[in-house]
């Protein structure tokens, strides 16, 4: 590296690169560091449930078992494969933006989209249904004819943990949205993508979380 | 791990990785599903949570990085994992050390049509 080089980096320098950061290559580094302690802050945040959830079961397994009856698990899967094939959509658009793949990245961008806005109307007629019987969390349970008590619990636990999940899925589309119009403008290129990198992290982990609800509420034995 | 050594540059696995990653998480789904229409008792619960695990390993690895990035991160990430082994291990402990754990929300009356044999703690 010769001094005119420096000279010429620091008057026209990479817009995307700021000024605190030595390299284009510690910049994205040290977001991505950023982006795993909060997604690690998330884990932990949606595992408090998750250990609720495993010991109430443990203790109430009858009621747990009856109560997860009345879940459509036809609609869990439908909305479990919507889910992991919008996470393979986003790792495609991160993978066509670090390609500069311009149109690519837009298409599997939107693609995203829709799934997610699929994955949130099929978990609206999920919960109407609900409503309509009265499957409701805690005090607000009523659904009348039941044979085992203590249901509400497992209601409690669902509407907590597929209500915060559903609010992730609602963020995410906002930030899709972003990436999406930031993509349309040309923002991204293989010299600057981080977005769309760590919105991608983020998209993962909301898949993956709900990799484990699918499971433990609508397939319980 | 050697049969994708073929590609020279440092790719983070390119779309055929991705599509077969898909179609695994896929198959997984369907096994997952199918294995619950077996009532096998308490192995229902393990082969549930191992296939979730497995699934989310394969999220991790493949569509997060995790396999070619940065150590760091995958340390972190781990880190989270086992701070919530600790919460689970420090309730589980509590909760088979006490009688009966009932949560305050049980006096709420619960259309009790039969004398059902659910573990209703008889509180006073």
């Amino acid at each position: 590296m010769s001094s005119p080089a420096t000279a010429i980096d620091h008057t026209h320098h990479d817009p995307t690169l700021q000024h605190h950061f030595s390299t284009k290559e510690q910049q994205f580094d040290t977001s991505k560091i950023g982006m795993w302690l909060f997604l690690t802050t998330e884990i932990l945040m949606f595992g408090g449930l998750f250990v609720g959830f495993g010991l109430m079961q443990g203790k109430f397994p009858e009621a747990f078992l009856q109560a997860h009856h009345h879940l459509d698990k036809s609609l869990g899967a439908l909305n479990t494969i919507v889910l992991l094939v919008s996470s393979f959509t986003m790792v495609m658009a991160v993978w066509a933006a670090s390609k500069s793949k311009q149109k690519q990245l837009i298409t599997y961008l939107f693609i995203t989209l829709v799934c997610a806005g699929i994955f949130l109307v099929v978990k609206y007629f999920e919960y109407s249904h609900k409503f309509h019987e009265g499957l409701l969390p805690g005090r607000f349970y009523h659904h009348a004819g039941d044979t085992v008590p203590g249901q509400f619990m497992f209601f409690s636990f669902y509407f907590m943990m597929t209500g915060l999940h559903g609010f992730h899925i609602l963020g995410g589309m906002v930030v899709i949205t972003w990436l999406l119009i930031r993509a349309m403008k040309g923002h991204f290129n293989a010299n600057y993508y981080t977005p769309v990198d760590l919105v991608g992290l983020y998209w993962h982990l909301v898949d993956m979380i709900w990799i484990y609800l699918f499971p433990l509420l609508y397939l319980i034995q | 791990m050697s049969a994708h050594e073929h590609t020279e540059t440092h790719e983070h696995g390119g779309p055929k990785v991705f599509a077969v990653t898909l179609a695994a998480l896929l198959i997984l789904t369907v096994i997952t599903v199918y294995v619950a229409s077996f009532d096998l008792g308490n192995i229902n619960v393990v082969a549930a949570i191992a296939i979730a695990t497995v699934k989310a390993t394969l999220v991790a690895l493949i569509f997060m990085h995790l396999r070619h990035d940065k150590p760091v991160n995958a340390v972190i990430a781990i880190s989270g994992f086992l701070f919530l082994g600790l919460l689970l291990m420090f309730c589980l402990t509590d909760i088979m050390a006490r009688n009966n754990p009932v949560p305050a929300t049980l006096k709420v009356p619960v259309k009790a049509a039969a004398p059902a044999p659910a573990p209703v703690a008889e509180h006073h």
